[in-house]
């Protein structure tokens, strides 16, 4: 039998916690080769990065214990080496990038010495060192190296510092690359770039590529090979594009239906009558920074507006000011006919209960010292004319099971839940209200795709049963597709195209909408490739 | 940069001025020096002109109109005690303390950093525990005990050192060490706690990742990070040796700035306790100016 690259064998690994032993991963096994792209694939909690820690020798032991397997680099077992002969493998031979760079790079040293740290710690001269990493930084496209190696961390965007730690994870020439969700927390365009960026120094440089992922599309994009996880066990390996169009195992099916923007695209709706909502040429200001540069919207009772862009398009900013969260600088807002912003602040105060919000992280916007009934009545202590006192548990009660809990969960506080779970909190405290209008922002984007498809049947759901209209922000359009009546794209302040699903979605006019949907990654592999194609047309034709 | 330390500076001006009213009218409060400083059986005419001669006869209100002309002319009065010029007196004293502070504070802050980050490494280990016992017992005992236990022990027990004064070298050891004790049991409690926050960060797992040996992993990339709120603290006790470590001063005889202004204060010698409030009051200006600026130079986020 020839030697893999890298290969781990019956990998089993446990932590012992105060709760008791949580066994993270068992029986794992999965080998990679010189030139390839292996992804695993699984949603939180299913062990996907136990493995390759296990391989960085990045598992606090204890808590984490080995229990069984092997890890084999080149042929030899990595768990029999010694803390100084895994010491010189790590960013040597084998290297890693993280999901988070701005929290992964150092904030107080430049990026020039922290590339070149790389290099010096595996025994380079320092002024070689230097040069390289000048090199390397203009190789993964950061503008100006040389200003660049002198500045810091958080002088950089996003897709930038992950750029940077891909020119650090490379100093060494490594033979195997390992990337942690290196995509999760970049913009669509931006993911697509740095994706290509990888594939393209894989080419160059011939090493190998593990790619750990919960997102089907940057499997379809990138990988070989796939594997599958749930539950610290490996379902399903297999060739990228046979486990999508076969998949073996009913865990596999279940995440491969749960994937955004397969479904029916809704009908048109009849936009005649009275707006619930409409908003004129807001303006917002943030210092220098120009966030709204006159946007207009109209939300219709029952309808359901997204609102996508990239990150710093100002999308946000818009969902707060509409609901005077944060006090745009000019414009007005209308609801039902009445201007929010000319409002005397009691006529508002009774008006806030038409409007609610449920954002993006559950984990910071439910208090973590109320209990769930306690987070829901509020609403009702609030707003006394919505219900008395002695109709609040029943109630609670009720908005529980409409969101898919239990009634005995009230007595519990927001960390004894799942992020899902959190979510649906969020979602019922917000109908305590009895709200017309639900602004999500980013509501979906923290969840696994299995339990982001069931918030939004639910959300769905409610709509058709209260007649709620709701506006949607999101970066990610494929969910959009599935869920919203009309679309409006924003950019750098603005709104650039505006239209119902279909025509955005089938006939989108904008080259920035285009490219925001070439950007976008299909779960099937062989659309995806086809996408590409076109992206890479595209590109072509409009200079970045 | 300059406009940060203007406008610090303006605010603690204003702070002083206030500050120097306040103690300019309630240190009269305590009565009238004569009668410390002359015999018991000085003649009426003795007393009166010892009263002429500092000034005490007039009304509160023209001392101190007095002496405000006097500052304003960069005369700080006259020591009743020693007569001579009290500012001249003070920055005498001020010398003395300000050694003490800068000795004792950077052995403090070495082995402080040092003992803590190891602690921090391998939390629960028997170094930690045995560190943070130390730093516990440190940081909660008296120090006019330990420096009581101390003279009795190396001093009349042993023969070993000095009781009090400032002669050798030896003589500095008893005061520093005493001073040591408390602020180094603190700041090592706030070195390993910020240690243990850094050590668990994102940008330490990289570290390990990119195969950085572990004394870099400590002193180059977590403790930069973590001295952050070190350097409050650590500024926080200089402050307090620089205010005059009174009761340690006291008890071996150093002639630092708090046993001059104790001094002072129970013989109402006026014109010197003003001018060790002022010195002490821009010491402790400039030393937190020193600490904004080593955040800035720390941290590459801060910016002023």
């Amino acid at each position: 039998m020839t030697d893999h690259l890298l290969e781990v064998r019956d990998l089993s690994v446990e932590f012992h916690t105060a709760a008791g032993t949580v066994r993270a991963v068992q029986n794992v096994s999965w080998h990679l080769d010189r030139g390839e792209t292996l992804a695993i694939l699984g949603e939180s909690g299913s062990g996907k990065s136990v493995s390759a820690l296990a391989v960085m020798n990045l598992i606090d032991m204890p808590p984490g214990r080995i229990t069984s397997g092997t890890i084999l680099l080149n042929g030899r077992d990595m768990l029999t080496m010694t803390p100084e002969e895994r010491r010189q493998i790590n960013g040597a031979t084998i290297a890693m990038i993280f999901q988070d760079p701005l929290a992964h790079l150092n904030p107080v040293y430049t990026v020039g010495w922290q590339i070149a740290e790389m290099m010096t710690t595996h025994g380079q001269p320092g002024d070689r060192a230097r040069a390289r990493a000048l090199e390397l930084l203009g190789r993964v496209g950061i503008p100006d190296p040389d200003a660049a190696m002198k500045k810091y961390p958080h002088e950089f965007s996003g897709g930038q510092r992950q750029r940077l730690m891909i020119a650090m994870a490379l100093a060494c020439k490594p033979d195997i690359l390992i990337a942690d969700e290196p995509t999760t927390a970049l913009d669509v365009t931006v993911q697509a770039q740095v994706l290509a960026l990888l594939e393209e120094l894989q080419q160059e440089t011939g090493m190998g590529l593990l790619l750990i992922t919960h997102d089907l599309g940057v499997v379809a994009e990138i990988a070989d090979r796939v594997v599958v996880m749930n539950a610290g066990e490996i379902v399903e390996t297999g060739n990228a594009a046979e486990v999508y169009h076969n998949p073996q195992h009913p865990y596999t099916r279940k995440l491969i239906d749960a994937a955004p923007g397969k479904g029916q695209m809704p009908k048109e709706r009849d936009r005649s009558g009275q707006p619930l909502l409409q908003a004129q040429k807001l303006q917002k200001h943030y210092g220098a920074f120009h966030a709204l540069k006159g946007v207009d919207l109209t939300i219709m009772p029952g309808e359901t507006v997204a609102v996508v862009g990239e990150s710093g398009s100002g999308k946000s900013t818009l969902a707060r000011a509409i609901l005077r969260l944060d006090d745009p600088d000019g414009g007005r807002i209308l609801y039902k006919g009445s201007d929010l912003m000319a409002m005397p602040p009691r006529d508002l105060f009774r008006l806030r209960r038409d409007l609610q919000m449920v954002f993006q992280d559950p984990t910071q916007s439910l208090n973590p010292r109320m209990t769930v009934f306690k987070l829901i009545s509020e609403a009702w202590e609030i707003h006394p004319d919505i219900l008395p006192k002695a109709q609040w548990k029943d109630r609670v009660a009720e908005l529980l099971v409409k969101v898919g809990l239990t009634p005995e969960m009230a007595k519990r506080y927001p960390h004894q839940f799942s992020g899902g779970q959190r979510q649906r909190i969020a979602i019922a405290r917000a109908l305590a209200m009895e709200p017309k209008l639900i602004v999500c922002d980013e509501a979906v984007s923290a969840l696994d795709v299995s339990i982001q498809a069931q918030v939004i049947q639910l959300l769905d759901g409610l709509r058709r049963e209260f007649g709620l209209s709701y506006l949607f922000i999101a970066h990610d359009l494929p969910v959009v597709r599935d869920f919203a009546d009309r679309v409006i794209v924003m950019k750098s302040g603005r709104i650039v195209e505006e239209g119902t699903v279909r025509q955005i979605f089938e006939d989108p006019v904008q080259p920035y909408t285009r490219a925001l949907l070439a950007a976008s990654l299909d779960p099937d592999p062989q659309v995806q490739a086809a996408r590409r194609h076109a992206r890479e047309e595209l590109e072509q034709r409009i200079p970045a | 940069m300059g406009k940060f330390i203007g406008k610090r500076a303006l605010a603690s001006g204003i702070s002083l001025v206030g500050l120097v009213i306040l103690v300019f009218f309630l240190s009269r409060l305590t009565g009238d020096p004569t009668d410390l400083y002359l015999p018991l059986d000085a003649s009426v005419e003795a007393r009166e002109q010892f009263r002429e001669m500092h000034g005490f006869n007039d009304p509160l209100i023209v001392q101190f109109g007095r002496y405000v002309s006097d500052l304003a002319q960069g005369n700080f009065g006259e020591s009743i005690r020693q007569a001579r010029p009290a500012m001249e007196v003070v920055l005498q004293a001020f010398g003395w303390t300000l050694q003490l502070a800068v000795i004792t504070m950077s052995l403090v802050t070495v082995a402080a950093i040092i003992v803590g980050s190891l602690a921090a490494f391998n939390v629960g280990g028997v170094f930690d525990r045995i560190a943070t016992f130390f730093s516990l017992v440190g940081a909660s005992a008296p120090d006019f005990w330990i420096a009581i236990v101390g003279i009795v022990l190396f001093a009349v027990h042993w023969h070993v050192l000095p009781t009090s004064g400032t002669g050798t070298v030896w003589h500095w050891v008893l005061p520093v060490a005493v001073l040591f004790i408390r602020p180094f049991g603190l700041i090592l409690q706030v070195v390993r706690g910020s240690m243990i926050t850094v050590l668990s960060s994102a940008y330490i797992k990289t570290a390990r990742a990119k195969g950085v040996r572990t004394r870099p992993i400590i002193f180059v990339h977590a403790l930069r990070n973590a001295m952050l709120p070190v350097i409050t603290v650590i500024g926080d006790q200089a402050a307090a040796i620089l205010n005059g470590a009174v009761v340690v001063e006291t008890i071996f005889g150093f002639p630092g700035i708090g046993k001059l202004m104790i001094d002072s204060i129970l013989l109402r010698d006026f014109p010197v306790v003003l001018a060790a409030i002022m010195v002490s009051a821009l010491a402790i200006f400039l030393m937190n100016l020193l600490i904004d600026l080593a955040y800035a130079m720390l941290d590459p986020r801060i910016r002023y």
